[in-house]
């Protein structure tokens, strides 16, 4: 397998720099790790474990539409549309990749959402697999396996050496474009590394966690259940959940007056908040149980009905460590599957 | 005290004193404490926590909860009084309807800088006086508490309660902390280096609306930002103009009436230190208005309902600090 | 009369008059002739109590470069005590926006009355200065909102 020592790693990000944009998680001052834009001398993060996930190079959360133009009772359409410049998102956790898997069949089905698509045209996802799975992670609930990474190249680190392997033809070209500074490797350290990481996995607090009592057919059952209005007392109807979450894909469409034009963007929504389904007639979501039902509801059931049992969640344990009361989905499925 | 705590609300609620009992709910790891609401005996002994996680300020909830039937027993510590005590004297709380029961704390931990500290896999946290346990299934770790103690806590303001029905435990005192040191750190910076401070914490914002949402001085029911009739009606920030009109309308509604309790800046999910706008208020009002705790009570005029003749002018903030 | 060089940075001036006494005394320096840079755009408001923290950042957003906010002196507002209100609310807004390392001589509170049209006129054109010395406002704008 193709690799590269962890020492010149640091080349090897200069190298892609060169060509196009490249994004690595990086540590911040407050002990967090954040992607930022890749710049010279910059240190990739021990921790993959990302506050934002890397929907946002894909989905960001605002987004300008269209322009309009007025004079007198002319509008004029500006068609701000440009093509997206090749990047490249280093780092990105298997959970975090299988998101894109979700997002893809919201954004990529007929009608097919061309703001998403074009950045996704141009992406490169480069992942990289876990060797340090943290307590709030489940990602095995949902079939992923932390050692075996998607996405357009794969990557995995044994300490000594990064190893690459690409997946598509978008991950060849970019094997391909620093397969200079690649030279082949021998993998036996990496799969004692993946088989550390796979026992750790089963020792972690919810590898037991199981889907079975969710899915597209359970739909009355959970959507009556008494549980709801215990589990949401405490909600506060922020929306932490939702922008750190990587398959949230909600968003909310507005026009914006400069005064010298109409600027149209979208940005994301939370089905937490109390406006989201408000319509002209009124609103039909008024207490936060509903709100707070609808979230949960969408991941673990009604995603799964209309998309061949896929869950809408991913496993990757953001919404656990930020929720300012500490609910979360994992709160929600341990409640929920008692009977 | 977490026992203490569980025999006097079973015997608040088998007296019929109260019906309800707000405190905090155990989660699935050591830290992941959520607030909730029990009923039962058997609901508490289940699941009742009070321990160095449990920093939710709890007072809020009384907002909607002091207007149910029946009265809820509250177990508040000295920080969460002053938040009660300022929601009553807004008339947002029926207070007759609460039953508090006044808890002492000696400092809650902030599970974000443990795990800053690189540790992960936690699956226990186990305090013994001055340090910290910590199992995690890549192996045992220990640390200082002071270390990794909530910032909210490090600045305590107050260990006194100043509102309760029921005491557990010694009342403590009022405490002079170093809480403006940081505020008074960046007065002193020239005016760019403010500028690049605050941009490049307020730029972090998501928008979640958590710091607004869990604010026990946020209670309108309908928020400027969430009325499509004010013109600023904004679910992102769209450009960085928003995230600083945001905050700055936020922490200027909530001036005078800022209680400190931190919790802002604890739920931030970017970690902005949202605190320092509010104290930057309170120190001000402080300085030109006289000395002036929020929720001390319930009856002095709050500052900015109130005015002298003799106040200063405007022109005061041109003529002091760094340009 | 002077044909202003393109290239001088000329500042937009908001100024937010009270009905009772600062915008009776812009219409004095009007009747008596005097000067005052065009720059200025007056917002009559019921009084300077009525002026919202939101309306002086709003003000910024929409491209101005200097709020300034004028009303009765102290002691004689039309409605007793609208400005003792305005004059704290200001100077801890005023105080946060520096904080913020916006310039502080981006806004300013002056309070002029019905009969001094002299100092309206002076006022102005001693803030529209110190505005232009500071150049636009690039701290507290929306880029959205900027003339293409």
């Amino acid at each position: 397998m193709l690799k590269i020592s962890v020492e010149k790693i640091d080349e090897l990000f200069k190298a892609i720099a060169e060509k196009q944009t490249l994004y690595i998680p990086t540590d911040r001052e407050d002990g967090a790790s954040e992607y930022k834009k890749y710049e010279d001398g910059m240190k990739l993060s021990g921790n993959l474990n990302t506050l934002r996930s890397a929907k946002d190079f894909f989905f960001p959360q605002t987004e300008n539409l269209a322009d309009f133009k007025m004079e007198g009772k002319k509008i004029e359409v500006i068609d701000i549309r440009e093509e997206a410049e090749d990047f490249v998102v280093f780092g990105v956790r298997a959970c975090d990749a299988r998101s894109f898997t979700i997002l893809d069949k919201v954004f990529l089905s007929d009608p097919v959402d061309s703001y998403y698509k074009n950045r996704r045209d141009h992406g490169t996802i480069v992942t990289m697999a876990c060797t340090k799975p943290a307590e709030t992670c489940f990602c095995q609930t949902f079939g992923i396996d932390p050692t075996e990474p998607e996405g357009d190249v794969a990557c995995w680190s044994d300490g000594e050496s990064i190893f690459f392997k690409a997946n598509t033809e978008k991950g060849q070209a970019f094997v391909d474009s620093v397969s200079g500074l690649l030279e082949d490797g021998d993998t036996t350290k990496l799969d004692e590394t993946k088989a550390k990481t796979k026992e750790i996995m089963g020792k972690l607090p919810l590898a037991n966690l199981s889907t079975e009592a969710f899915g597209g057919d359970k739909l009355m059952e959970h959507f009556k259940s008494e549980k709801w209005a215990e589990l949401s007392e405490s909600c506060l109807g922020c929306g932490t959940c939702t922008f750190v979450c990587p398959t949230c894909q909600c968003y909310d469409i507005k026009d914006f007056n400069t005064g010298n034009g109409i600027k149209r963007f979208r940005c994301w929504d939370s089905c937490m908040y109390s406006d989201f389904t408000k319509m002209a007639h009124g609103n039909i979501r008024n207490s936060q149980l509903e709100r707070f039902r609808q979230r949960f509801m969408h991941k673990l059931v009604y995603f799964p009905s209309n998309n061949n049992g896929e869950f809408g969640c991913v496993g990757c344990g953001r919404c656990m460590s930020k929720c300012p009361i500490s609910m979360n989905i994992v709160k929600v499925m341990k409640a929920l599957e008692v009977k | 005290m977490q026992e203490a705590m569980i025999s006097k609300a079973k015997q608040l609620l088998a007296d019929g004193t109260v019906t309800r009992v707000i405190g905090w709910k155990k989660g699935e790891f050591a830290y992941d404490i959520t607030p909730a609401i029990f009923e039962s005996s058997e609901e508490i002994d289940r699941d009742f926590v009070y321990d160095d996680f449990t920093s939710t300020n709890v007072s809020k909830y009384l907002v909607k909860e002091s207007k149910k039937e029946g009265k809820i027993l509250a177990f508040l510590k000295p920080c969460d009084t002053y938040s009660l005590n300022q929601l009553t004297k807004e008339h947002r709380v029926d207070r007759d309807n609460i039953y508090v029961v006044g808890i002492p704390s000696d400092g809650k931990l902030d599970i974000e800088k443990i795990k800053a500290k690189g540790i992960t896999g936690i699956t226990g946290v186990e305090r013994d006086g001055e340090t910290l346990k910590i199992s995690t299934v890549y192996g045992d770790e220990t640390m200082s508490v002071a270390d990794v103690m909530s910032n909210k806590c490090i600045s305590c303001k107050s260990k006194k309660h100043v509102t309760y029905d029921e005491l557990i435990g010694e009342d403590g005192e009022v405490i002079t902390s170093d809480r403006f040191d940081m505020v008074e750190k960046l007065e002193n910076m020239t005016s760019e280096e403010r500028y690049n401070f605050w941009r490049g914490e307020l730029s972090k914002c998501i928008r979640c609306n958590a710091c607004r949402n869990v604010c026990p001085a946020c209670t309108c029911e309908n928020c400027v930002f969430n009325n499509p009739d004010s013109g600023v009606e904004n679910k992102a920030a769209a450009d960085s103009f928003e995230e600083n009109m945001f905050h700055i309308i936020r922490a200027f509604h909530v001036a005078g009436r800022c209680t400190d309790c931190g919790e802002c800046s604890r739920v931030c999910p970017q970690n902005i230190p949202l605190h320092l706008l509010n104290r930057k208020f309170i120190k001000d009002i402080n300085s030109l208005y006289g000395e002036y705790q929020a929720g001390a009570d319930t009856t002095t005029k709050a500052p900015l309902n109130d005015y002298t003749t003799e106040d200063c002018e405007a022109s005061i903030v041109h003529e002091r600090g760094v340009e | 009369m002077q044909v202003n060089d393109n290239k001088e940075f000329q500042p937009l001036i908001v100024a937010f008059c009270c009905n009772w006494c600062s915008y009776a005394g812009a219409d004095l320096s009007g009747t008596n002739r005097l000067n005052y840079p065009t720059n200025v755009k007056i917002i009559r408001v019921p009084c300077s109590c009525r002026v919202n923290p939101m309306f002086i950042l709003r003000a910024f957003q929409r491209g101005a470069d200097g709020v300034i906010l004028c009303g009765c002196h102290p002691g004689d507002c039309h409605y007793t005590s609208g400005n003792y209100f305005t004059r704290r609310r200001m100077t801890l807004l005023f105080s946060m926006l520096d904080f913020l390392g916006i310039e502080r001589d981006r806004t300013r509170v002056e309070w002029v009355s019905a009969a001094e049209g002299a100092k309206f006129a002076a006022t102005m054109n001693e803030f529209t200065e110190a505005v232009k010395k500071l150049g636009p406002n690039r701290r507290l704008e929306d880029l959205r909102c900027r003339k293409q």
